[in-house]
């Protein structure tokens, strides 16, 4: 395994992990939106969050460099911060919290829907607020549900590839991620390091869904 | 309902009515409570209005109150929410927090209030071996036993036992219903007992009242059942 390839992996897991970290608060609580709330507006929510999910990763990358570019709805509020955004390691993680969002809130609602309400109403018997029942109760009963989830986003994020190169590129050193450096080497003929890339992402991928099953199975 | 002048009780309301899929309850009954048992055969109604009552069910029309605290008054609208109630609630399958452990099971309402002595109750419910146990390793009987442990440490205004010690053996089950009254006299704490067992309505409380397809049949004295 050369330097350079040792660096895309680095680089993949560092920027997969930071939007693990990212999507997990938003969507843990949308999840728990979703799993209580009676309004109206849970099935449109739902729509948007899943959208990703079926639209195909380039358009959903183009819509975020719309949204994202300089002329775009937030991209002219965040260049007036003078922040960078399109192009580099922010794009990336912006792309893989957009993709895998959906994983987590779907795994972290059946989480919450499977039987946590009762013992939510026990705590507030109990004289427990709100935001005591959440953390005393509804997430730890949860916990697998959610750590599930969060492995899924993990690995979607790190096979991320349509939404990041339409916002992110592939600089080397910069946003180039294991996905955007296999096709790359693909492209130019460099099979070797391309297959070396593969055999990496499938360990990661399986290690990931084999503990994400196991943590849905004994939390069941 | 008249109890013994030197018997300390409150004033209580339960006036509620509720349809709910093919069910309904349909009940008003006013009057001086300390230990008030609810008895009827299953599905006459008795679970239903402890949720009401503790706020887990909303009512189409209701007036509960005690002593001066109303907790809901549908036509005035008020409502009081679940937590503000404060309600000690033991259910029928005693839901404990399975996460917890006893301890963290029985201290979860301790916040509540004004703080409850620990001791005393463990030992009149016979669980002090337990407190460092997890809820999974306890039988059905102590289950029931440490829900009732949770539900007396949260400093309720009103205790709420749903088939309570069903599964507790008759001696300790008898021992634990007599040493509650006195608990109740002491802490001031008006409770609504349901039970199958006329044998506990008869140890635990002063007055019964009967339950049948969702409405008030009757109501007097346990011994009269």
């Amino acid at each position: 395994m050369t330097g350079e390839l040792l660096g895309i992996i680095q680089l993949t897991v560092l920027v997969a992990l930071a939007a693990t970290l990212v999507m997990l608060p938003p969507g843990v609580a949308l999840a728990w939106w979703l799993a209580r709330s009676r309004s109206p507006l849970t099935s449109i929510v739902e729509t948007l969050v899943t959208l990703p999910l079926v639209l195909p990763p380039v358009a959903t990358g183009y819509l975020l460099l719309r949204l994202l570019g300089r002329r775009g709805l937030l991209g002219g509020v965040i260049d007036r911060i003078g922040v960078d955004v399109i192009f580099t390691w922010r794009a990336l993680v912006i792309a893989m919290v957009v993709m895998g969002l959906p994983l987590v809130v779907r795994a972290a609602r059946a989480g919450f829907e499977q039987g946590t309400r009762r013992f939510e109403q026990m705590a507030e018997t109990l004289g427990a607020g709100p935001l005591r029942v959440f953390f005393t109760i509804s997430l730890p009963l949860a916990r697998r549900s959610v750590l599930a989830g969060a492995l899924l986003g993990f690995s979607r994020a790190l096979g991320e590839f349509g939404a990041s190169i339409v916002v992110a590129g592939s600089i080397p050193g910069e946003t180039r991620t294991v996905s955007l450096a296999m096709y790359g080497f693909l492209e130019t003929g460099r099979d070797g390091d391309a297959m070396r890339l593969v055999a990496v992402s499938l360990v990661i991928a399986l290690a990931a869904v084999w503990l994400s099953n196991r943590l849905v199975r004994e939390g069941a | 309902m008249t109890l013994p002048p030197d018997v300390w009780s409150v004033p209580l309301a339960l006036r509620m009515a509720l349809r709910q899929g093919g069910f309904s309850l349909d009940v008003a009954w006013e009057g001086r409570c300390r230990l008030l048992g609810l008895f009827g055969p299953s599905g006459s109604g008795k679970t239903t209005l402890l949720e009401v009552a503790a706020g887990l069910r909303r009512p189409q029309t209701a007036r509960i109150a005690v002593g001066d605290a109303v907790l809901r008054d549908t036509s005035a609208g008020i409502d009081v929410p679940i937590r503000e109630r404060g309600i000690g609630y033991v259910p029928q399958d005693s839901a404990l927090f399975p996460h917890l452990g006893v301890r963290g099971n029985i201290t979860y309402g301790a916040e509540r209030g004004k703080a409850v002595p620990l001791q005393p109750i463990l030992a009149m419910l016979s669980i002090e071996p337990l407190i460092d146990r997890e809820v999974s390793d306890l039988s059905g009987g102590e289950r029931q036993r440490v829900a009732l442990a949770r539900a007396m440490v949260s400093s309720p205004r009103l205790l709420l036992l749903d088939e309570p010690l069903s599964a507790v053996d008759v001696p300790l089950r008898r021992r634990i219903l007599e040493s509650l009254g006195d608990w109740v006299t002491m802490a001031r704490v008006p409770t609504l007992h349901v039970s199958h067992d006329a044998g506990d309505l008869q140890v635990a409380t002063d007055h019964v009242l009967i339950l049948r397809e969702g409405h008030l049949a009757g109501e007097g004295s346990a011994s009269e059942l």
